[in-house]
């Protein structure tokens, strides 16, 4: 006999929460590196190695998924960048793996974004993540709105 | 509109990264930043005071070298005056600069608060974000004590802007998620669970993520968040695809809102209005419905966005565990996803489906997916969906289809990759154990895991082995013939010849009466082996040797031949020698007798949690452990490690122990430097006990006469490991990180000795050691427990650092005694217990001669441990008494009889044990001619189930 209720996992410690984002190219140098959680600067670099070890093993037939330490990376791939967010290994996948793909919003906010716009605008790239993410939480998901007020940042002096 | 250009606005930034980009060597690349420093430098203290542009563009670089990897010592006082511009640009630079570089000089936050402030209270939404921004960004302590304050007032705020609503709601939650205390509740809260209704979908989603993480501390004051979070998913769910404007992504409405609702429904249980729990109920159909219409897209963002939702909805349906239909129906749907031809699906199935098959109403539908399972371990490319299919596998077996699984995972293992090997070898282990029903199965399956993946059975999995075929007498002849045809093989991994050597050194003997595994046979096969292998398991062989002598004297000659040789009495190995000397001449000196004692039967096993669980659970992510505390909770499972208690052996982290004293506050070992402060120290160690009699004594008068509170409890609760000695006689008694006390005992009639085995932990000697024991009250009128030695002599005075020591107590019991004598000596009464075996008619007969009511004490308690037949026989062995078969027509239920010896009285006790699995209860029932004894009986071993 099962008992009742006793199955579930215990689960549902922390809400959304993003422990940290990576953007880095196929070689490793990283384009952007954001940090929802405190990691000393050689933890820092670690973490950026391990990432691009596990991640650039993969192909397309592996899911987006990948085991990371006590976490999850979440990850995807556009051209030469792989986009990654660390999350705890009960958060929403597919959630994250789309909120990725908002990123989007770069190539019209660069006009069809390369590489080298992320490393000439470094300070800018911030203000994208801080629009879309902050405290590790998800804050606007809607692209539209995220464009236009980049856009209206983009015409303060 | 305009895109961004490279650069743009701060042409020297541009000039200089491509210079960087440029370097064609690490050494030009430092070269260059150290020139671009000097200058930065002269600028910064140059006479000319530096314009807004020029200090921007400057800190810029800094910032640019400092991501390089470069330490940056200066530019911050100048990136903290672009905060006090009243250009945008010039501000974010300075913002992102600190928030940047805040790790590594927090004295900077203390500058930036009267920036901050000003910003919060500019009334311009820009630049409050960007003072929110950077607030959420370095979070901490000191950002909370200055801000925390202000922050739910500007969410608030009818005036707020919605843009500095999102922000200021995430901001609030990394301070309160920082230092909660800083973070009052108040009026505001309930505002904020009504963001919950408010039109700007962006500020919804921000007040989701604080108000999950503000219920999860206080979920009763945001209750009233589970109507509003319903209504607002079920309006979402049931919207069409394209009513949500900015918000529909790939043709989904809102999918992260509603992910973020479903998460935060997650934190309760179901709604208790029926009303709501309709609606939500509705919902959760809706999101289950929509999964079987066609695609709105073919994108794969279409999919994936309702996929979101579909499986945060199975979750939340798993969570609750109440609604069958429900979760049939994401089983079902979980079912499809299990062949779907994206990888990143049949992942997700297999990794929910493993938490429904926990569930008593989905696991039936989960197995049904076996061979898709199967399946899938064998043929998916991505190694971590292969191991998603193994945790499956192991999450959906049960009697039923264990063999299946079992053999299957074996198979897996030819081929697994080296990065799971060792974790499958644990669940096959598990199961394996778990779910025997036969052990000569088990015996099978674990040699064959010796077999195939002999290097990643760890120590755990063969220690296990040997431990249940020590216990169970059924499988030993079945063990030895096994392991003895295994070691044939020519090849046989080490691990193989570990156990058999073993096994064969205890059991060897029910085999040899075959010709073909006599004993000489037995010792040459042992023998081919051991110079192959390493150190450990040569000491170990020359264990079984001398055995063999022992069981088979007709092999003493060739053995005592093998032990005598150079290699083994001159081995450069010092734990070998040693071991071939002492048998050798323990196998010349001893009289048979002696050598038959010396190397007796081992004893059986305690039982506890299997070693090989804990690994398992160290070793993999909560979906592995949940798993195995499902299985572990199955209460019908008849297994040997169902969870049973951890015995004191295992009992042997300081701070629990510590409890049992109440030495918390015990120093650490290096304090006490002076003699005096030790001995001090050690006479606080044995106050403590000394001061809790208060509890205990028991008056003669009043213990002949007893009233229902003298009973009183018999044992303190935080005596929960003086508890653990009831149904046992040897174990660590104490354990703090200065001092550990085992106990070894042994009782007959009604007389007993106790070993006390003091062990000093430290590197520093105790001085004027002196333990003594307590009687409380007028125990010694009813046990007496004297000093084998003269009280000088009975334990050294000194101890050494690292050192033991040993003490040994007589015991006698002269009557019934309730209280234990202090010291917490795990002395009770049913110490004195003689098991009295009788037919079920004599049984009876006494049963009804004690059938006045205060002759009977009984209890109805529910079970604290998995309810295991096997672990209850052993406790009720251990408890003292005679297990009696054959007696209860009821074949569950466990009847014992025994007799309590005291020097004055002898009480009779018969005992009847009821577990009822379905209710998890039992009902313990004790007759004894003697009223109090039975209540005290009864009371102690209620305790152990």
């Amino acid at each position: 006999v099962r008992l009742k209720g006793q199955g579930k996992r215990c689960k549902r410690s922390e809400g959304l929460e993003i422990r940290f984002i990576l953007i880095q190219n196929r070689a490793g140098k990283t384009r952007l590196a954001k940090w929802y959680m405190q990691f000393d600067d050689d933890e820092k670099q670690k973490l950026i190695e391990e990432v691009h070890a596990v991640v650039t093993v993969r192909d397309a037939k592996h899911t987006n998924f990948v085991e990371f330490r006590n976490f999850k990376i979440i990850y995807r791939r556009y051209a030469g960048l792989y986009f990654c967010i660390c999350v705890d290994v009960n958060d929403n996948n597919l959630a994250y793996l789309e909120a990725i793909h908002n990123f989007v919003v770069l190539n019209e906010y660069f006009h069809n974004v390369c590489e080298l716009d992320l490393v000439f605008n470094f300070y800018k790239v911030y203000t994208v993540v801080d629009e879309m993410f902050l405290a590790g939480e998800i804050r606007e998901t809607s692209q539209t709105k995220v464009l236009k007020q980049l856009l209206m940042l983009q015409s303060l002096e | 509109m305009p895109a961004v250009s490279k650069g743009d606005g701060m042409r020297g930034l541009a000039v200089f990264i491509s210079d960087i980009r440029n370097c064609k060597s690490k050494e030009a690349e430092i070269k260059r930043i150290n020139k671009e420093l000097a200058n930065i430098r002269s600028k910064f203290k140059g006479d000319k005071a530096l314009d807004g542009y020029s200090k921007k563009k400057y800190v810029c670089k800094l910032l640019f070298i400092f991501l390089l990897g470069h330490d940056i010592d200066f530019g911050h006082m100048e990136a903290v005056n672009l905060l006090s511009s009243n250009k945008y640009t010039e501000k974010q630079i300075g913002y992102l600069f600190i928030s940047v570089l805040v790790n590594s000089n927090s004295e900077l936050i203390r500058l930036i608060n009267n920036a901050i402030k000003n910003d919060l209270a500019s009334r311009n939404p820009t630049f409050m974000c960007l003072a929110l921004h950077c607030i959420a960004n370095v979070g901490s302590r000191e950002m909370g004590e200055a801000f925390a304050a202000d922050i739910p007032r500007i969410l608030v705020a009818g005036d707020s802007m919605d843009s500095v609503k999102q922000s200021a709601a995430l901001c609030l939650l990394r301070l309160y998620k920082a230092s909660p205390d800083l973070v009052p509740m108040g009026e505001w809260t309930a505002r904020v669970v009504h963001l919950l209704n408010d039109q700007h979908m962006g500020v919804v989603t921000a007040a989701v993520s604080l108000i999950t993480c503000l219920c999860k501390k206080n979920p009763d004051d945001f209750k009233t968040c589970i109507s509003l979070a319903v209504s607002r998913l079920s309006r979402i769910v049931s919207s069409a695809s394209t009513d949500l404007q900015d918000y529909t992504y790939y043709f989904v409405p809102a999918p992260w809102l509603s992910v973020k609702l479903l998460r935060l429904l997650q934190c309760y249980p179901p709604p208790e209005d029926a009303a709501v729990k309709g609606r939500l109920v509705e919902c959760l159909e809706t999101v289950l419905n929509k999964a079987q219409e066609p695609p709105k897209s073919k994108k794969v963002q279409h999919s994936n966005a309702k996929n979101a939702i579909l499986f945060e909805t199975i979750s939340l349906i798993i969570h609750y565990d109440s609604e069958p239909n429900l979760l049939v129906r994401a089983c079902n749907q979980l079912g499809q996803f299990l062949q779907h031809r994206e990888t990143n699906l049949r992942y997700l199935a297999l990794e929910s489906m493993c938490t429904l098959a926990s569930s008593e109403f989905s696991h039936e539908a989960v197995k049904t997916h076996i061979d898709t399972v199967i399946n899938a371990l064998k043929t998916e490319r991505d190694v971590s969906v292969r191991q998603r299919a193994a945790d499956l596998l192991y999450a959906m077996c049960d009697r039923s289809n264990a063999k299946q699984i079992v053999s299957e995972m074996l198979r897996y293992l030819e081929t697994a990759d080296y990065a799971i090997r060792e974790e499958i070898v644990l669940k096959v282990a598990i199961l394996a154990e778990k779910y025997a029903v036969d052990y000569s199965w088990y015996v099978d399956t674990i040699l064959n895991l010796i077999r195939i993946a002999g290097d990643y059975v760890s120590e755990e999995v063969w220690y296990r082995v040997l431990q249940i075929v020590t216990n169970r007498d059924d499988v030993q002849g079945y063990a030895a013939k096994t392991v003895f045809e295994a070691l044939q093989a020519p090849a046989c991994h080490e691990n193989m010849v570990k156990v058999g050597g073993y096994i064969l050194g205890e059991f060897g003997n029910l085999i040899a009466g075959d010709p073909r595994s006599s004993p000489p046979v037995q010792f040459s096969l042992l023998h081919s082996k051991f110079h192959l292998c390493s150190v450990a398991t040569r000491a170990l062989l020359l264990s079984t040797y001398i055995k063999f002598i022992n069981l088979f004297p007709e092999t003493k000659a060739t053995i005592q031949g093998v032990l005598r040789a150079g290699s083994q009495l001159r081995n450069a190995d010092v734990e070998l020698q040693q071991r071939a000397v002492e048998y050798l001449t323990l196998s010349s000196v001893a009289s048979t007798d002696v050598l038959a004692t010396v190397l007796e039967e081992m004893p059986p096993f305690p039982e506890r949690e299997s070693s090989i669980l804990a690994k398992l659970k160290r070793k993999k992510g909560p979906g592995a452990a949940s798993a195995l505390d499902d299985g572990r909770r199955d209460p019908s499972s008849n297994d040997i490690n169902g969870g049973v208690e951890p015995t004191p052996s295992t009992v042997s982290t300081p701070s629990p122990s510590a409890d049992l004293l109440g030495l918390r506050a015990a120093p650490p070992p290096a304090a006490p430097p002076a003699s005096a402060g030790a001995g001090n120290l050690l006479v606080d160690v044995f106050d403590g006990p000394a001061a809790q009699p208060s509890l205990g004594p028991t008056p003669e008068e009043a213990f002949l006469s007893p009233g229902p509170e003298d009973i009183g409890p018999p044992i303190p609760e935080a005596d929960e490991l003086l508890n653990k000695f009831v149904c046992k006689n040897n174990g660590v008694l104490f354990e703090n990180q200065l001092l550990q006390i085992g106990v070894k005992s042994e009782f007959r009639q009604n007389l007993g000795r106790m070993y006390l085995f003091y062990g000093n932990k430290t590197s520093v000697q105790f001085q004027n050691f002196s333990p003594t024991v307590v009687h409380p009250g007028d125990l010694q009128t009813h046990i007496l427990s004297g000093l084998g030695q003269p009280p000088t002599k009975r334990v050294a005075a000194q101890v050494d650092g690292g050192a033991q020591v040993q003490q040994v107590l007589n015991i006698e019991c002269l009557r019934d005694f309730l209280t234990p004598p202090l010291l917490s000596l795990p002395v009770t009464i049913n110490k004195f217990f003689q098991p009295t075996e009788m037919a079920a008619q004599d049984f009876f007969q006494r049963w009804k001669q004690l059938s006045l009511p205060q002759q009977e004490a009984q209890k109805i308690f529910k079970a604290n441990h998995p309810m295991d037949a096997e672990v209850t026989k052993a406790k009720l062995l251990g408890f003292g008494s005679a297990l009696l078969d054959n007696v209860d027509p009821n074949p569950e239920n466990f009847v014992g009889a025994g007799i309590i010896q005291t020097k004055a009285l002898q009480v009779g006790c018969l005992l009847r044990l009821e577990p009822n699995a379905q209710a998890q209860m039992y009902r313990l029932t004790l007759r004894t001619s003697k009223e109090p004894v039975s209540r005290h009986l009864c009371e102690l071993l209620a305790q152990q189930f």
